[in-house]
């Protein structure tokens, strides 16, 4: 598969999920696990541009297939638009979820860069933010939506 | 000076988090690690009579087994009463009993399913109130022979009371005989809830053939966890080192000592670095949670408005291991007269053991439950006297320089301004004027309003430091000990340091990555204390850098030190700026046209420890526990559907007296994120136990923390800025603070919008809908008839 733009190869079993090859196996640690059972939304990754929990995804479904997480865009550039939003508003604590929540929200407005504020939260509340309330993330997210308006 | 101080800065680590390539220590891996798993019991008391791990041996790559014959040691920073692996008995359904190392998790997991452990199971205690009585089973038989912080604590052996604390102020009996009006209320209770941190407990640990330990663990306190270790083990200080990275969420679940201990005593058997990553259900039924308590209080009143005597008695339940809980109920009952102004004051806090999952401490420490307590109190003091609850209030509340706190402590002057907090959070959510009409006739609004205190518990000896240690081009690295889980602290000293050397916020660099070996020592990152704390020693010692700096600057541009000053990035003559040195040629010594050099590499060191705090006296409570005290008001307008019992918060209100914003936009993300966590307690989160002691809902699903759909969108931060003399820039402490009042301003709007009388959490719309049934049925029967009007 292409990890963050990387062709990585690598041997694995048929119930490895796709969250514990990526940290264990590739030390791809810019996706984190937080309940490993699809309740948190923390694991999230593009795969093949779509964000899944990576928890619910068995790693040979992503045979031959793309996966991004958080650290892509910089590694290949700069930072996705929201997630330079992230910054300037503080939608940030202790950053365990941010990575998810920049991916799920760069894909959001991606497909839909005038996103109400409704639709943001119900978009994004399969994430779990503990620290932040949550305000400053959706007002990044909404901040943020002229950079994908073309 | 620069102009940095005040400023909305992002959090300096803002770039890594977002990329997320900061490291977490679950993160790490070291090469030729074995991976932990935990055997727990499926009882909630049980002598462990045997454990068989022949099978589990023969699962390929299973490397060890462990119980806790291999570790009979106890840990804790208050009782060390915690083991890592059930020594002899099992104390609660989840209690770890052996543990599994092998060379991957799944080899682990597999082996853990295989090993049989055979109990006989003993009575268990989940009440309370049981748990007091005579003849309640005994928790831990040894108590007696645990260490106990020293002056702070005694638990009783032989029964289940690991401390009672009691504050005696004035005379409550005579005070209560000097009221017109007394309100008692029975049966508060608050129920166990987990701290919900993202990144679940996890430590690695590597011995080293010279007897060194090195641990990387996800914690708010490398220095305690050393200083635990070390007085459990008997180990030289310095031969443990604790690494520290970005800690993904504590709120207080991470301080005091973790799992450290036991990746550390299994690498010294194997020779191996261990890793230990609890899962989301280890974390919930065998890693600590926050503690229940059940309450009863009673205030007493003149007709005119003036508190005279209040009594509250606290039970808390601790479950299996009150370690650090016992503090917690000690908080509570020292701080039982919050923010008022009362001469006569009873308050007895009591932690029990019981055989539920082990406590900590959690965001508030103390102040969550007896405000909880003292606030509703209020509401029903102020409807019995027909007053105003917010002119109620402010009738009674402590005044800086003039009140004594419930200890007996003079306030200081400069203590902040709790009236100024609370008019200002009354007047952000319109308390003067009624809520508008819901549009839906089956909904009903309302205000509720709530005040508070909260200054660090901490040992009176508590202490912090810091170093400023400049490089070759006059770049910083600010060395301090309080760590980084997202609290904003870090960044508000990395502003400091740049503003008082007048450089740009680029050239100083707080290094996420920590050991004990390297950096400053400070007591713990918690109490809210760390901007105030770390904050002191660094300002002292950018002092001593600036002094060292003067030294050799003097001597260099042959002038009188006195007459010198640092600021823009350079130290110059006052009056004559032209005279100057840039800081690059000073801060690695200075140099001479023929090269004659004088001065050397400059670091500044500074430190701090709470002044004037004393042991309470045992008998009474009274003295000084805290070094600072920041007051607070929460408001909140809510509208609930009757029906469903759903809560919609309106709009809320976070009002502080901080002293000084250092960075306004950390504070407002901490006020914002403490509301929201408040109201998530108060609305979802409990977690629930069967008959048998086992938890029913130990993951994400069913123990529902608030998401994004109930993420309120008006949240107004209020800040007001009363300095104190010795606080950095003037601030304390809030990040505990900030969901203090949440759950009592919540709650008094709930019962105001539908004549309840709630004060049990939490208020699901379930738990709403039978009170409503209960206590106020013609208020739904009118709620089914809108309905049915289809208005």
């Amino acid at each position: 598969m292409t990890v963050n733009g990387e062709r990585r190869a690598v041997e694995v079993k048929d119930n490895e999920l796709l969250l514990d090859v990526l940290r264990d196996k590739l030390y791809v640690k810019s996706v984190k696990a937080a309940c490993w059972k699809g309740e948190c939304g923390l694991c999230t990754v593009l795969l093949n541009d779509l964000p899944v929990k990576s928890c619910m995804v068995l790693a040979m479904e992503a045979d031959g297939a793309d996966v991004k997480t958080a650290e892509y865009f910089i590694k290949n550039g700069e930072l996705a638009p929201v997630q330079r939003s992230f910054i300037e508003h503080g939608a940030l604590q202790c950053g365990f979820c941010t990575p998810a929540f920049s991916l799920a929200a760069h894909h959001l407005l991606q497909r839909n860069p005038n996103a109400t504020r409704e639709e943001i939260k119900e978009y994004l509340s399969g994430i779990i933010c503990r620290c932040t309330g949550y305000k400053q993330i959706i007002e990044a997210v909404e901040d943020a939506r002229k950079y994908y308006q073309k | 000076m620069g102009n940095l101080i005040g400023s909305r800065i992002p959090p300096i680590d803002s770039l890594e988090k977002v990329t997320g390539t900061a490291v977490y220590t679950s993160d790490i891996d070291l090469p030729g690690q074995v991976y932990l798993k935990l055997v727990t019991s499926p009882y909630a008391h049980a002598k462990i009579e045997d454990v068989d791990y022949r099978k589990a041996l023969d699962v390929p790559g299973v490397v060890a087994v462990f119980t806790g014959k291999n570790f009979p040691y106890r840990f804790g920073i208050y009782v060390g009463d915690r083991d890592m692996l059930a020594i002899d008995k099992a104390l609660w359904s989840g209690h770890p009993v052996a543990a599994v190392a092998a060379e991957s998790w799944e080899a682990a997991e597999r082996a853990a399913e295989l090993i049989d452990v055979e109990y006989e199971e003993l009575p268990a205690v989940f009440d309370v109130e049981e748990a007091v009585g005579p003849k309640a089973p005994v928790v831990h038989e040894k108590l007696g022979e645990y260490r106990v912080f020293p002056g702070l604590f005694k638990p009783v052996p032989g029964t289940n009371m690991a401390n009672t604390f009691r504050l005696r102020k004035g005379n409550v009996e005579k005070g209560f005989e000097k009221a017109d009006i007394v309100v008692r209320e029975n049966d508060f209770f608050v129920p166990f809830a987990s701290h919900g941190y993202m990144e679940t407990q996890n430590a690695i640990a590597l011995y080293r053939v010279d007897g060194t330990y090195e641990i990387w663990t996800s914690t708010q306190s490398p220095f305690a966890v050393r200083n635990l270790i070390a007085l459990s083990l008997g180990i030289p200080m310095h031969k443990i080192v604790v690494h520290h990275t970005y800690t993904g969420g504590g709120f207080g679940g991470k301080a005091g000592i973790g799992w450290e201990p036991l990746p550390m005593m299994i690498s010294k058997k194997l020779r191996r670095p261990v890793k230990l990553v609890l899962s989301r259900a280890e974390q919930f039924r065998s890693a600590p949670l926050t503690a229940s308590f059940k309450a009863n209080a009673r205030m007493g009143m003149t007709k005119d408005g003036r508190i005279v005597a209040y009594e509250a008695r606290f039970l808390f339940d601790c479950g299996a291991f009150a370690d650090y809980t016992v503090n917690v109920a000690r908080t509570a009952g020292y701080m039982c007269g919050g923010p008022y102004d009362i001469d006569d004051v009873f308050c007895e806090t009591i932690a029990v053991y019981t055989n539920k999952a082990p406590t900590t401490a959690f965001r508030g420490f103390g102040h969550p439950e007896n405000h909880f307590v003292l606030e509703l109190m209020m509401e029903k003091a102020a409807k019995a006297l027909g007053m105003d609850p917010v002119e109620f209030r402010l009738k009674n509340l402590l005044k800086p320089g003039i009140s004594t706190t419930c200890t007996g402590t003079k306030l200081r002057k400069d203590a902040g301004r709790p009236d100024i907090a609370l008019e200002r959070a009354a007047k952000a959510i319109g308390w003067s004027e009624e809520p508008a009409e819901p549009v839906e006739p089956w909904k009903v609004r309302a205000k509720g309003i709530a005040v508070l205190v909260k200054g660090p518990s901490q040992p009176p000896n508590a202490a912090a430091s810091a170093m400023v240690k400049f490089n070759e081009d006059a770049t910083i690295d600010v060395i301090v000990g309080t760590g980084n889980m997202g609290q904003g602290t870090v960044t508000s000293l990395a502003m400091i340091a740049a503003d008082a050397f007048g450089i740009p916020l680029e050239k100083v660099r707080v290094s996420p990555f920590r050991s004990t070996d390297s950096m400053a020592y400070t007591w713990q990152t918690v109490g809210s204390r760390g901007l105030f704390t770390d904050g002191q020693a660094l300002m002292k010692a950018i002092e001593d850098a600036k002094d060292q700096i003067k030294d050799v600057a003097a001597q260099a541009l042959r002038v009188s030190k006195e007459d010198l000053e640092v600021a823009d990035g350079k130290v110059f003559m006052v009056g004559k700026p032209w005279i100057n040195l840039k800081l690059e040629d000073v801060v690695m010594g200075y140099m001479y046209e023929n090269g004659n050099s004088i001065g050397g590499p400059i670091i500044g060191r500074g430190h701090h420890i709470a002044t004037q705090c004393t042991i309470l006296d045992p008998e009474t409570g009274q003295g000084s526990p805290t070094i600072f005290y920041t007051f607070g008001a929460t408001g909140v307008e809510i509208e609930i559907d009757v029906l469903t019992g759903e809560v919609k918060i309106l709009r809320a209100s976070q009002a502080y007296d901080i002293g000084k914003a250092i960075n306004p936009l950390l504070v407002e993300g901490q006020a914002i994120g403490g509301f929201v966590m408040g109201m998530s307690r108060t609305l979802f989160e409990e977690l629930r136990f069967d008959e048998r002691g086992n938890m029913m809902n130990p993951n994400f699903s069913t123990y529902y923390m608030v998401r994004t759909k109930e993420a309120p969108d008006d949240i107004r931060v209020e800040l007001i800025e009363t300095p104190q003399h010795d606080g950095p820039h003037g601030a304390r402490g809030l990040g505990e603070n900030v969901m203090v009042a949440v759950a009592p301003a919540i709650i008094s709007a709930i019962n105001r919008a539908l004549g309840t009388n709630i004060k049990r959490l939490p208020a699901t719309r379930e738990n709403i809908v039978k009170t409503i049934e209960g206590q106020n049925p013609d208020l739904l029967e009118r709620a089914m008839r809108a309905l049915r009007l289809g208005r």
